[in-house]
This record gives C-alpha cells, sequence and structure tokens, in this order.
C-alpha cells in the first residue's frame, strides 16, 4: 500500500473540487473493495476524500412515487428498508444475494456501483490488464475466462461487472444523481452509467473526473413479481456465473437484466419485449452478437436456463 | 518403548479421561484471542522489522537484472536480501525447490527477494518497486501434453513400488465378463489454511530463534539449519498454535528462511507473513492427477481384475501424488496391478495435501465402483461389501490388524436410509431439484511415527507435559492431556501440555493423521517411565501399582501421588518406536460416506442436503476433537467434490485463481447437517492407545459419495472434478 494523504469532506461540491485539484484523488465511502485493492497496488490514491460525513445517508420518497437513495446508505439498510422490500423486492433480494453480512454493513449504494471487475488478471499485478494499466493488453482473453464476459466485451477486455446490486437498479429504470466540482447536479439513467471497454476499459463509467454520486432514485413502483435469480458454485458469498433481475407482470410482459456477462448489467429493450414468449426468445434477443470463450459459453445456455426459472417461478406464485 | 507386541491391557483401558468428550483445553486462549500464532508473538522480541516477499511475475526464465535502487530509497527499507546477498544456501531435505529463486526462475511466485523496513506497509510498498527485468523461457505447463513424456518415479509416493502386478491382470480383464474402462481427472488443490505461512526470526549470538507456522518442528528445524548452513542445536523453532496446516505447512517455507536472512541483514528481528494471494503458487499444492481404472468382474459381482494407473506432474525430484494407494488395500480380487507415471513440469510444487493419494484416488476409485456396481445391477454398498477382503489383496497371508469396512457400510446405510434411494438415475423429484444419493467407501492407512515427550510431576501433583507435537486445530493439546491425565490418575485440569518447541522431546509431529496416535504414545511411554520413578520413590512394587484420584495405590497400601515429588521434580522421557506389527498386520482406517444432494434441474447448481460418515479408526482418543475433525474433513470434501479447483493458465504457467475469493471453498451455506458415527473399536496391534488416525479418514471418499449422488440425481456421470455445472448443463432436462 503507498503512503496516501486523507480527509473529509465538508460539502459534495467540495468533495468534487478537490477530487478534481489534487492529483491522484480518490474519494472513499466504505472502502470494502477500494481498501482490498490499495492493499495488492491495483489502486495507489495518493490522497482520500472521505465522503461518510455528507449526510447522503437516507432513503425519501419522490414526489412522482418513487424512492431517492442516497448515495450512502449501506446495502444492509437498503435491502431491509420496508418501502424496497414492498415494491422493489428485486433490490432486496440482489442486495442479499451479494458479499456478506458484514460487507453489506459497510458497502455504500454508490460504492456498489462503482466496485471494480474481479477478472484474476486484474488482481495480479505481473499480468498485463488493460484496465489496470492501459495499454499493457489482456492476459485475460486465451486465458482462465470461466467467470468473464460473453457479450459487449472487446479485444482490450472480457472483464465483468461484479454488482449483483446494479443489475436490480438497471432492471428498475434507476437515476445516478451527482454533483461536480462546480456544484452542479445532474441526473444519469442508470443505462447509460456503466460502459462497455472498447479501447479504453479502464474508464468504467461516464463520470467526469471529480463527479460525486449523490443518489441513486428509483421510479415510482412497477408492481409485478420481482425476483433475483444468482447462480453460483457455491451457495453464499460468490460472484456470480450468471445472474437474472427480473420483473413480470401477472400478464406476462416484463423486464430483465442479465449480470455476470458483461462489462455492465445487461438488458436489452427488444429482449424484454420478448418475455410473453419465453426464455428462450428473450435470451435469443439478449444474446445476439454474444462472443464467448470456450470456457465461458455455458454462461448463455445457463442465463436461458435462469430465466426459464424466474418466469416458472413467477407463473406459479 | 518399542511396541512390537500387541498391547494387551493397559491403564488407558480404563476410559477415565481418554474416550471421553472434552473441550479442547486450549480453547479458552484461541476464543479469547490470546494464542498468539506466528505472527503474534509481539512481546518476545524488541524493535521487529517487517519483511514483504517479491514473487516471481513469471513461472520459467532467468533474471538478468534486479533493479533494487528505488526500493532501498523508500521510506523506512532497512534491508533486502536477494539470491545476490544471501550467501550460499544449502536445500532442505523436504524441499524440492529452492525456497529463495535467482537468477534462475523454477516456478511462478517463487520468493526472489525480501524487503525489509520498519512498518509492515513500507515493507510492502518498498517491495512493490523491485524492478526485475526477466529472460523468459519456454515451460512444461499442461499435464496431457506431458503425459507421453512421463517416467517412472523412484516409489509410489508413500515409500511403496511404482508399478505393482499380482496375478495377470490383462488376462483376467479381458476374460471378465463385466468391465469397466475409465479415465477420472483431480485439478490442483490448495490447502487453503485460514492462516497464511508466517514467521518471524531473531539472531542472538549466532542462534537464531524462529517463531513459526509448522506442523513438523524437528523437520524444518533441520531443513532450516541444511539451508542456512547452521548446526541445528544453534536453531530453536516454535509453533505453539497453528492456524491451519493440512500439509500446506509440513516443511520449511520461503516464510521462515526469508525471516531468518531478512533478521541476519538488518541485524533486527523481522517478521514476515505471506499475503495471501502468495501462497498457492509460492507454497506446495495437491497436484492434479489423471487417473485410469479398469475394473472386471464376474456377473455375480466378485472383482477378478484390478487395475489403477495414476499420473500427475511435479517439479524437476518432486514426488507422486500416491493417488493408488488405496486401491492395492481396498477390494479383493486375485489379478490387479497399479501403476504411478509422473511427468517432470515447471508448475509450482505439488506435495502432501490432507490425505494425499487416498484424497484424489478415492474421488476416482470410488466412482468407479459406483460405475461397475450399475452394470453389474448390484447395489453400491453390497457391491463394495461383496468384495471386501479381511488380508491384504496382494499378501493373502497378511491379515488387516481391524477390519470394520462392511458393518461402517451397513449401519451407516441403516442410519442414512439408504433403501429410500431409487436406483434409477434421475426419477426422484422435489420441485424444481432433482434429488440423488450416493455412497463411497472411506480408507486411509495408517501411519506410525516415532514420538517422544518428557513428563514432569510437580510437588503440587500437578504435571507438565512438553512434546515438540504440534496443535494444528485438531485437538493435540487435549488429547495428550488427556493421555497422561489418564495414566497418572490425575483430572485434566492438573495437567498442562506444552508442544510446539524445539526445546522439547522431538515428536511425530502432525501429518498424514499420524499425529494423535503417534503423540499420545510417546506420551504414554514417558508416563510408564514416570510411573516406575513415582513407584520407586515411594517404595511401591511397580508391577501391581494403580494410579487414580490423584492417589496411587497397591495391595493395601496407599499414597497421594504429590508424596512422590515431595524431594523435588521427576522428570521422566521416553520415546515410542515401532516394531514389525505394520509388516505382519495392514494397519489402515476405514468408513462410509453418503451423501445426499439435490441438483437445481434449471440451473444445474448442487447443494448437499445430509451427510453421513460412518468410522472405525481404532479408538476414538476424544470424540468431541474426532468428530470436530470428520465434519471438517467432509466439509473439505465437499469443497473438493463441487468447487475447490487451482485453474491453470497453460500459456503462463501459474495458478490464476490465487486468492480467496477466486479459489471457492465451502462456506456455512453448503454445508447441511452433518452426522458422524464412530464405531466402538481399540485396535491392540496398532499402538498402546489402541487409537489410528482419523483427520485425514473424514476427507477419504466424501469427493466421490457427492459425484455418486450427483449421478443418481441426473444421471449425468462427470468423472472431471470439481463437479461444476458447466460441466453438466447440457444433459439435465429441457425447460424452456
Amino acid at each position: 500500500m503507498k503512503s496516501f494523504t486523507y480527509e473529509r469532506a465538508t460539502s459534495a461540491p467540495d468533495a468534487a473540487s478537490k477530487a478534481v485539484s489534487i492529483p491522484g484523488a480518490k474519494f472513499i465511502a466504505g472502502g470494502t473493495n477500494l481498501l482490498d485493492l490499495m492493499k495488492l497496488e491495483i489502486e495507489a490514491p495518493r490522497h482520500l476524500i472521505d465522503v461518510n460525513g455528507l449526510g447522503f445517508d437516507k432513503i425519501e420518497d419522490t414526489a412522482d412515487g418513487g424512492l431517492r437513495i442516497g448515495a450512502l446508505v449501506n446495502n444492509t439498510a437498503l435491502a431491509a428498508d420496508a418501502r424496497v422490500r414492498r415494491s422493489y423486492g428485486v433490490l432486496s433480494r440482489a442486495l442479499l444475494a451479494g458479499a456478506s453480512g458484514q460487507l453489506r454493513n459497510k458497502a455504500t449504494t454508490a460504492g456498489n456501483l462503482l466496485q471494480r471487475t474481479r477478472c484474476p488478471y486484474f488482481y495480479d499485478t505481473n499480468q498485463p490488464c488493460n484496465k489496470r494499466q492501459p495499454g499493457s493488453g489482456c492476459a485475460a482473453i486465451g486465458g482462465f475466462s470461466r467467470q468473464l464476459a460473453v457479450i459487449g466485451s472487446s479485444e482490450a477486455c472480457i472483464a465483468t461487472h461484479p454488482s449483483d446490486m446494479a443489475v436490480a437498479m438497471r432492471v428498475l429504470d434507476a437515476t445516478v444523481e451527482t454533483v461536480n466540482a462546480q456544484g452542479q447536479a445532474r441526473n444519469i439513467p442508470i443505462a447509460e452509467f456503466h460502459r462497455l471497454p472498447e479501447a479504453t476499459p479502464h474508464i468504467e463509467t461516464t463520470l467526469a473526473p471529480g463527479e460525486l454520486i449523490t443518489a441513486v432514485t428509483l421510479p415510482a413502483p412497477a408492481g409485478g413479481q420481482h425476483l433475483y435469480r444468482k447462480v453460483r458454485d457455491r451457495a453464499s458469498y460468490a460472484f456470480a456465473l450468471i445472474s437474472v433481475a427480473a420483473v413480470i407482470q401477472p400478464d406476462g410482459t416484463g423486464r430483465v437484466a442479465v449480470g455476470g456477462v458483461a462489462h455492465k448489467p445487461w438488458r436489452i429493450d427488444e429482449a424484454d419485449a420478448q418475455l410473453p414468449r419465453g426464455a428462450k426468445a428473450v435470451a435469443e434477443r439478449l444474446f445476439t452478437g454474444a462472443r464467448p470463450t470456450p470456457e465461458n459459453g455455458f454462461k448463455v445456455p445457463l442465463a436461458e436456463r435462469a430465466l426459464a426459472s424466474v418466469i416458472h417461478e413467477a407463473r406459479a406464485s | 518403548m518399542k511396541f512390537d507386541t500387541p498391547a494387551g491391557t493397559n491403564p488407558i483401558d480404563q476410559m477415565k479421561v481418554v474416550g471421553k468428550a472434552h473441550n479442547r483445553i486450549d480453547g479458552a486462549l484461541k476464543t479469547a484471542g490470546m494464542a498468539p500464532y506466528a505472527y503474534e508473538h509481539h512481546d518476545a522480541v524488541n524493535n521487529a522489522a517487517y519483511g514483504s516477499i517479491v514473487g516471481a511475475g513469471i513461472a520459467k526464465g532467468r533474471i538478468r537484472a534486479m533493479d533494487l535502487s528505488a526500493a532501498r530509497r523508500a521510506p523506512g527499507v532497512v534491508a533486502i536480501v536477494t539470491a545476490e546477498n544471501a550467501g550460499t544456501l544449502g536445500k532442505g531435505m523436504f524441499n524440492t525447490v529452492k525456497l529463495l529463486g535467482g537468477p534462475e526462475v523454477d516456478h511462478y511466485h517463487q520468493a526472489i527477494a525480501l524487503v525489509v523496513a520498519e512498518t509492515f506497509e513500507q515493507a510492502r510498498a518498498a517491495a512493490s518497486l523491485v524492478k526485475v527485468d526477466y529472460a523468459e523461457s519456454e515451460g512444461r505447463f499442461d499435464l496431457k501434453a506431458e503425459q507421453s513424456r512421463a517416467i517412472v518415479p523412484e516409489n509410489d509416493g508413500a515409500g511403496g513400488r511404482p508399478d505393482t502386478d499380482t496375478g495377470d491382470f490383462a488376462a483376467a480383464f479381458q476374460a471378465s465378463p463385466v468391465t469397466l474402462d475409465a479415465t477420472y481427472t483431480t485439478p490442483a488443490q490448495s490447502h487453503a489454511a485460514m492462516e497464511p505461512h508466517a514467521s518471524m526470526a531473531a539472531w542472538q549470538d549466532g542462534k537464531l530463534t524462529v517463531w513459526t507456522s509448522n506442523q513438523m518442528i524437528d523437520w524444518t528445524r533441520t531443513d532450516l539449519a541444511t539451508t542456512l548452513g547452521m548446526q541445528k542445536e544453534d536453531i530453536r523453532l516454535l509453533s505453539p498454535f497453528i492456524g491451519g496446516g493440512f500439509g500446506g505447512k509440513l516443511f520449511l517455507r520461503a516464510d521462515a528462511v526469508l525471516a531468518a536472512l531478512g533478521a541476519r541483514e538488518a541485524r533486527r528481528p523481522v517478521k514476515v507473513a505471506m499475503p495471501r494471494p502468495l501462497v498457492p503458487n509460492n507454497t506446495t499444492h495437491r497436484p492434479a492427477t489423471i487417473q485410469r481404472i479398469r475394473i472386471g468382474a464376474s456377473r455375480d459381482g466378485k472383482i477378478t481384475a484390478f487395475g489403477h494407473e495414476t499420473l500427475n506432474g511435479n517439479q524437476p525430484g518432486g514426488s507422486m501424488e500416491p493417488a493408488v494407494v488405496q486401491s492395492r488395500f481396498l477390494y479383493a480380487g486375485a489379478n490387479r496391478m497399479t501403476r504411478n507415471r509422473l511427468a517432470v513440469m515447471d508448475l509450482p510444487e505439488g506435495n502432501a495435501m490432507r490425505a494425499p493419494g487416498e484424497a484424489p484416488g478415492l474421488m476416482a476409485l470410488e466412482v468407479a465402483m459406483d460405475e461397475m456396481a450399475e452394470k453389474l445391477g448390484i447395489d453400491p454398498v453390497e457391491f463394495r461389501i461383496l468384495n471386501d477382503t479381511q488380508v491384504d489383496p496382494e499378501h493373502p497371508d497378511r491379515p488387516f490388524s481391524l477390519r470394520q469396512l462392511a458393518r461402517c457400510l451397513r449401519d451407516g446405510a441403516e442410519r442414512f436410509g439408504w433403501n429410500r434411494r431409487n436406483a434409477t438415475p434421475a426419477s426422484v423429484r422435489d420441485g424444481r431439484w432433482l434429488v440423488g444419493m450416493g455412497v463411497a467407501a472411506a480408507f486411509r492407512n495408517n501411519l506410525n511415527l516415532p514420538s517422544g515427550a518428557r513428563v514432569r510431576l510437580r510437588g503440587d501433583g500437578t504435571l507438565i507435559v512438553e512434546t515438540d507435537m504440534t496443535d494444528i486445530g485438531t485437538g493435540s493439546y487435549t488429547i495428550i492431556a488427556q493421555t497422561a491425565a489418564e495414566m497418572l490418575g490425575l483430572r485434566l485440569d492438573q495437567v498442562t501440555v506444552r508442544l510446539g518447541d524445539s526445546a522439547y522431546p522431538v515428536s511425530a509431529g502432525s501429518g498424514g493423521q499420524f499425529g494423535a496416535n503417534s503423540a499420545t504414545s510417546g506420551v504414554y511411554a514417558a508416563c510408564v517411565k514416570l510411573r516406575e520413578q513415582v513407584a520407586q520413590r515411594l517404595g511401591f512394587n511397580a508391577s501391581d501399582t494403580v494410579f487414580a484420584d490423584g492417589e496411587v495405590r497397591a495391595g493395601n497400601r496407599v499414597a497421594r501421588l504429590r508424596d512422590g515429588a515431595q524431594e523435588g521434580e521427576i522428570v521422566a522421557e521416553d520415546r515410542i518406536e515401532w516394531g514389525d506389527l505394520s509388516r505382519t498386520y495392514q494397519q489402515s482406517t476405514f468408513g462410509a460416506h453418503f451423501v445426499e444432494v439435490a441438483v437445481d434441474s434449471f440451473t444445474g447448481e448442487t447443494r448437499v442436503r445430509r451427510m453421513l460418515a460412518v468410522c472405525a479408526a481404532g479408538r476414538i482418543l476424544n470424540p468431541q476433537t474426532a468428530r470436530s475433525q470428520v465434519i471438517g474433513a467432509m466439509t473439505m470434501g465437499v469443497g473438493g467434490a463441487l468447487m475447490e479447483e487451482l485453474a491453470l493458465d497453460h500459456r503462463r504457467g501459474f495458478f490464476v485463481n490465487h486468492d480467496l475469493a477466486g479459489y471457492e471453498v465451502p462456506v456455512h451455506a453448503d454445508i447441511p447437517h452433518q452426522d458422524v458415527i464412530f464405531l466402538d473399536e481399540a485396535d491392540e496391534k496398532v499402538s498402546p492407545m489402541k487409537a489410528k488416525g482419523i483427520g485425514e479418514l473424514g476427507l477419504c471418499g466424501v469427493g466421490a459419495a457427492v459425484a455418486n449422488a450427483v449421478y443418481n440425481a441426473t444421471g449425468v456421470r462427470i468423472r472431471d472434478y470439481p463437479v461444476t455445472l458447466d460441466k453438466y448443463l447440457d444433459r439435465l432436462p429441457a425447460v424452456s
């Protein structure tokens, strides 16, 4: 771990402006991912701006019947919130499928969206990785890739986004609220928040330098059955091989997003439209253009089968 | 004491303390955080500096140049050790590869430097500034590709011959009406002990003290002396508490060597803990195997031909994974053969991991037996019993010392409700789950090693036991105290046990499930001597003296035990040695594992629902710690069956998933209720304790029982471990 300086932010614009002006600065909230990466020197920030004191730790009703989730609301509190459990069950289920109780107590809503890939080559500083060291190459391509992306990947990177929560946020059409160094706020639809790797896999989101997430808002409840199905080799405390977040209406219509398959939560509007026709039709549309490796080709049929499980469950209840 | 005739009646048979369930006597220390592990002897030295290991970034090649300038300038750095300034280093008897590499690199993450600094963080930061210029060369990383170049090793990895032949296997196999010829693969596995390898070293007047985490004090002290070119008397090794070993800490490793070299270079004590991501490639692992099994049988299910061949890779000079050992003893059959083949490779060193040999061997053999039973149309429990043997199948004049495998299988089947198993695969459903049951025999040879101990009777009537035996979380402290208490007629709380210090008599150490039986036998021997001395001091005739309730009794005479030590502490030391009984009798441990699994018909996820182990392993010294050993081993078996695999990058020659996020071991949610039954046994041909090992038996066969249950649930036979869903998803029922 490299030495770093540390300060507590006094306001969001103050934090954002310092993040821009101080070289090598990074925000820290729960630190559940960043501190691990710092110990391994995959991240080496020279300055940490602690945003925990900024007060973004409330879940509030919005005027249009939705919820505004403060960036600092921890995963445990969010999963347990009565409104979330009642009207956004897929989010609660996704959160509880991730990490462990201790980690969820510390991990924040914004931090969860910003967690970095679990590609093993990203974690080994002896190995080339375009995400860790732009331009160095990708050791994962042609290597051990069982966990890695099957769609939306590039010649530069086949990493996946590891979050469960983000998959639920994607299916719920959440919006990410931010503030920048000038104090200007903006709203980023979750669909536009995470980037595909293309030639610059180290740029993972559409956030501008210094831009700080203040909240994530959910639109008014969509109704329907809320399901989250996470598939993994062991029963708990493992990243998804694939996961399916779905909201399914009584008439069989609905929406679906898939985790563990791409650099971002994977959702295709045209695939949603296929839901009444069943898992096969949805999966065909979701994975058009998929380029799995020899080791992770199973993820495509697995996602279809998990989706079939979800549809089956929705119909049964 | 030499144990060369069956034990007969002895004081252990009283079973007032031995054989009773007792909490671990070190449990309170551990739960209170007061049991110091290797890195935690904070009060033992002043002014310790911290060492950070630099691991090689390539798998095979040569270091052209190392630029240490930035690291030397980094804040807090006090010393850097590399092969260039370490001086001439020897190589220990138990080490295959040099523990400090350079200029040649033998495997990925081989230690090539230690950076010592004032703080841990400074050392780690400076270590990352070491710039290494490598000349990378081609390596041999793919076992299948090396198969044709494999050699016949010196031995089978367990001291046996590499090839064995009894009768005429080839002819008998060809003539058998029912045959199986199948190949199974097991992956490389990591010990994944909770406590990573760690050591602290301090020099004083040319003598070295090392606090470390190690299963075998004397082996490691000796190898450290060899490596450093010292007399072993000038080294003291301490390892009183160990956070898991599983074979990964049997040997001297880089942490201890580099702590010693770092402390010498820095002229002050140095601590070195291996970061988790370094452990799988820097240290040893269980090597991957490719095993071919051929079984021929008559139509009524009698095995007539039995062949087991295994292949693994290892570093030059490395050893076999003895995966065919159990196949020489487990089932009858007149015509048999085993083969061991070793491919020389450039992956990290393969070596012992819990139940080396039997663990991967039974993962293959006990699936083959399941396949064979199905071909014969015989229940798999009955098929095994039908081919049970009371004699060594290769030497029919040589009986087992005690073998109750059939009873383990029968009792287990009844207890588990095996008769409710549907023999037709894929025929039991529970909602979306496909449900199945599997069985496997458990077998692990019993080993005994010489083991010494010293006992001190104090004037207050309490007893101190000293031996360099280790407790790797198994309960050694407790069973040793129980043994001494039984022998001297004391309560458990009157016995203090001191372990893991090379200042004490050399013991068996912990490994190969030989620790419990050997070390307690050593304590037994020392206590026999002490009893003689006490009797003599008290003027008793030793032969009819009874030690009970803090008293010594003979005929009408009664004295307090403490009176024996009134004129000063009485010290007795002895060592158990082993005669020919293990040659006259085949000494092994037996069991049966029963498993019920459910496989998600949509996703293929396998979840274990119930587990039962029935074990026959001689006298159980403490049913509570023994049960903990077995349920831990069963848990490890589930890991081996369903998830554990060091994933190999064949191009770059290293294990990629080298941390506990990538190398998955079971978590609580994976493990259901586990039942363990011990048969009430005492094997007087094995030791004065009449006990055998139990710590590894619990793992042996579990993987196959799980795989057989998955087959029963789904009808899909997977011969390639771990049994993960990607290997059978396309053969599950259609769902869309």
